[in-house]
């Protein structure tokens, strides 16, 4: 008890002095004339705990889940399954994370809570050897396949400079939150791999991104259908040979958790994170400019927090 | 009529194997364990002799079992555990409901067909060579059946059940993606079919005793069985029903004898026979069996027909060829198919295969398909790696687990890492980072091994780098490819599969600090 109170006693002291520095918060303050609601926050960044931990203290800071989810709705969580790999190799989200992230919105009141990913290894083995499958059902989540391409419908992506049509996943087309929960990694492709890297586990020909400029296509894909939380796993980080990973030698234990409805903002984060400068990442760059989101964190209200 | 009847029980025996078998064919959501698979195959005749023959161990003497059976009671393999068996027995059995005319009756057997067949089956193999045993045995007969005919309606429906739940909002069903699939090469088992069908229905187990080697194998050691079906020559009155329901067509109702090569003991005579004359006697007491077992140049048939298969599967183990391989400069066209992990060289997988598809039935990544002239018309109808379809998964074993022959032989997944089936070949010109100089590796993110790793090549450009050592062969890069129609990266198949490293890495030097500030 006494933990838990200094953990809210020091929240509410952070959200005022924080909220105090940043002007434009003053109007909302007076407003409501009442504690804060905590979704002053732009992005939470957590380090130093277990991902259940960190999570319970980001999603706190940004109001809780029913900032995000509200009673009766269907919520899709995505996390990032691509590999049939076990968890301690980083290449997919933590399960633990995932599990956690489901029974929050399920408090909040969610009627349905869908996990899927279309992954790049076998769907069952990945599913499963990933541990995913399991932390999902264990909160009673409804594990989906997305290796078919029947689920998947044609949609038009308006504000798309090379990417102009997709096939979507008919629970994201269907759902009414978005949950996106991928895991910070190192990609030969697309340098890292973080939050608007995950999306390409929502559609079907993923081949055309690789075809057609593939930092465009994710920035591109990106304007079609904005998660409405973002949620990056930084706990075993994959510093190196990713996506997939060689060995555990690869893995890096981090021990950090962001959280942000902003995707590029998150994104820019996780790669500070990395010690990679947002703009050295070309999609990141794109969004940024494209105006899908902020990639300056100097411009964000940042809630940062070491367990 | 008594309840337990030898016919009943085998009709329960056979029906039990066959569900047994269409178990492993039929397993479309991958439920089974694969190493729990090779079990429910363990009796399967041709199968069973390759791998005792590869592994030398008595787990695989399966065919050793079978033919104690046979020695003891005649062919009951070839009416209880053979599935081609079993589904001629069901044909004929619902066409005589159907039309109610037809009878058997004895006919002479085609002596010279049958064995010129089993002796070109046999030298075959010796030779290496298994298109016989591919397109005639029975067990990979029906494997095909069921994995290219049945299979495929089974996801169909399975598909078509999982589409109406989605229209309801309930995913539990999903849908199996049969990846890729070829009508022409559906033909095979088809026609196969559609001949046991038609025969079966016309003539009863007419193929059994006419065209399958193994039928014919196993009736030459029925006629040394210690215990023989026998009419009782001098209690018989003469009725004939017996003949007309031998589906062997081997009970000779003028000379009340019954031809025990052809009897495929369905004990259908036993249960008609309405004066219970017809029974196993033991036929080593008998003194016309005696005789017959004295007949010298049958008995020297079989000793040798023994010993060949003995003597020479040793040699011919032991006659690896090498073909040196070409150098590698020819972009784009494979010269060499990729045999699956396992397989350890071309020659041993194309002369112990017998293409029955297990392996394609319960591969989960769908990479194995059926080769056409992949591997050369000898190797007509293996199980090829197909990187259009698919890739082969790194941590997986299943097909090594699965195989009934051997052809492809267990390894533990560690050692089934470091096995290199072929190697992957990077076609520059082909590359969207050379033609187009835009960021893509698709085939180094899917590397397993980082056999395939991205370097830099343009400013912050990387294009992808092949360390052959290191490549397994599985195909991910091939498959990830995005160029067509022509890939960029393909691999070269090994004749000779060849060990590949495993690459060293140094632990990322890491300490978590909580003292440190957040880097934004």
């Amino acid at each position: 008890m006494k933990r838990r109170d200094f953990i809210s006693k020091s929240l509410k002291a952070g959200i005022i002095a924080g909220s105090a520095l940043s002007i434009g918060n003053y109007e909302k303050l007076f407003a409501y004339n009442s504690l804060l609601t905590q979704n002053d926050y732009h992005l939470a960044a957590v380090r130093g705990g277990e991902p259940d931990i960190m999570f319970d203290e980001a999603i706190k800071a940004l109001g809780g889940m029913k900032n995000f989810v509200k009673k009766g709705q269907t919520v899709v969580v995505k996390p990032n399954i691509g590999w049939d790999v076990p968890p301690e190799r980083a290449a997919n989200t933590n399960p633990l994370l995932v599990n956690r992230i489901i029974k929050h919105c399920f408090e909040a009141g969610a009627k349905d809570v869908y996990v899927f990913d279309n992954t790049c290894d076998n769907w069952k083995l990945a599913y499963s050897n990933s541990g995913i499958e399991k932390a999902a059902k264990d909160a009673k989540a409804k594990v989906v396949s997305g290796a078919t391409e029947s689920y998947y419908h044609n949609v038009k992506i308006a504000q798309g400079k090379k990417l102009k049509e997709a096939k979507v996943h008919e629970l994201i087309l269907n759902c009414d939150v978005f949950i996106n929960v991928p895991v910070l990694k190192h990609h030969s492709s697309a340098d890292l791999t973080i939050a608007m890297k995950n999306l390409m586990g929502i559609v079907w020909d993923r081949g055309y991104w690789h075809r057609n400029d593939l930092h465009q296509c994710i920035a591109d894909f990106t304007s079609f259908r904005k998660p409405d939380l973002n949620i990056v796993d930084a706990y075993n980080v994959m510093k190196r040979n990713g996506p997939r990973g060689v060995s555990k030698a690869d893995v890096v234990k981090m021990k950090s958790v962001i959280v942000s409805p902003d995707i590029v903002a998150v994104d820019a984060a996780a790669a500070k994170l990395f010690s990679k400068e947002p703009e050295k990442v070309a999609h990141i760059k794109i969004a940024n400019d494209m105006k899908l989101g902020k990639m300056d964190l100097e411009k964000l209200n940042i809630y940062r927090k070491v367990i | 009529m008594k309840s337990f009847t030898l016919r009943k029980i085998r009709i329960v025996v056979s029906i039990l194997f066959l569900i047994l078998f269409a178990a492993v064919f039929l397993d479309i959501h991958h439920s089974l364990p694969s190493d729990v698979i090779n079990y429910f195959v363990y009796l399967q005749f041709v199968p069973s002799i390759f791998k005792f023959f590869n592994t030398y161990t008595l787990l695989a003497m399966g065919f050793i079992i079978v033919l104690l059976f046979v020695l003891l009671f005649g062919r009951v393999y070839c009416s209880s555990v053979c599935p081609i068996g079993t589904i001629q027995d069901i044909s004929s059995n619902i066409s005589k409901r159907i039309s109610k005319r037809k009878y058997y009756s004895f006919s002479g057997e085609f002596k010279w067909l049958r064995y010129t067949v089993l002796l070109i089956t046999v030298l075959l193999i010796f030779a290496g060579n298994l298109i016989m045993i591919n397109l005639l045995d029975p067990y990979s007969n029906a494997g095909r059946i069921f994995a290219q005919l049945i299979n495929p309606m089974l996801i169909a429906g399975n598909n078509f059940i999982s589409s109406v739940l989605v229209s309801f909002d309930i995913y539990t069903v999903y849908p199996v993606d049969p990846k890729s699939y070829s009508y022409f090469l559906a033909l095979f088992p088809a026609v196969f079919l559609v001949v046991i069908l038609y025969l079966s229905v016309k003539r009863g187990r007419l193929y059994c005793n006419t065209i399958c080697p193994v039928g014919t194998l196993l009736g030459l050691f029925a006629k040394l069985s210690l215990y023989k079906l026998k009419i009782e020559k001098t209690e018989c009155e003469g009725c004939g029903v017996c003949e007309t329901v031998c589906k062997a067509e081997c009970i000779n109702f003028n000379t009340k004898e019954i031809d025990e090569s052809r009897c495929v003991s369905c004990y259908n005579c036993i249960d008609v026979c309405p004066s219970e004359v017809i029974s196993y006697t033991n036929s080593w007491k008998d003194e016309n069996a005696l005789i017959e077992i004295k007949d010298s140049s049958k008995r020297e048939f079989l000793s040798k027909t023994f010993l060949y298969v003995l003597g020479l599967t040793g040699i011919s183990l032991s006659q690896i060829k090498v073909i040196p391989e070409k150098e590698s400069t020819v972009p784009v066209h494979r010269k060499l198919h990729v045999s699956p992990p396992g397989s350890t060289s071309l020659d041993h997988y194309n002369s112990t295969c017998t293409a029955c598809h297990l392996c394609i039935t319960a591969c989960p990544t769908k990479v194995l398909q059926p080769s056409f002239l992949e591997f050369g018309v000898l190797g007509i109808l293996q199980p090829y790696m197909d990187f259009k379809t698919s890739f082969c998964n790194y941590d997986c074993v299943v097909c090594l687990d699965v195989c009934p022959t051997e052809a492809i032989k267990t390894l533990t997944p560690e050692k089934k890492k470091t096995v290199q089936t072929g190697k992957a070949i990077f076609v520059k010109e082909n590359c969207i980072v050379e033609t187009e100089k835009k960021a893509c590796g698709a085939c180094s993110e899917h590397c397993p091994t980082k056999a395939v790793d991205m370097v830099y090549y343009k400013d912050e450009l990387k294009i992808p780098e092949v360390t052959e050592k290191y490549c397994v062969g599985c195909g991910a890069c091939e498959f990830a490819c995005p160029t067509f129609p022509y890939k960029a990266i393909y691999i070269e198949g090994n004749f000779i599969h060849k060990k590949a490293e495993k690459r060293k890495l140094e632990q990322i030097e890491f300490q978590f600090d909580p003292e440190e500030d957040f880097p934004f």
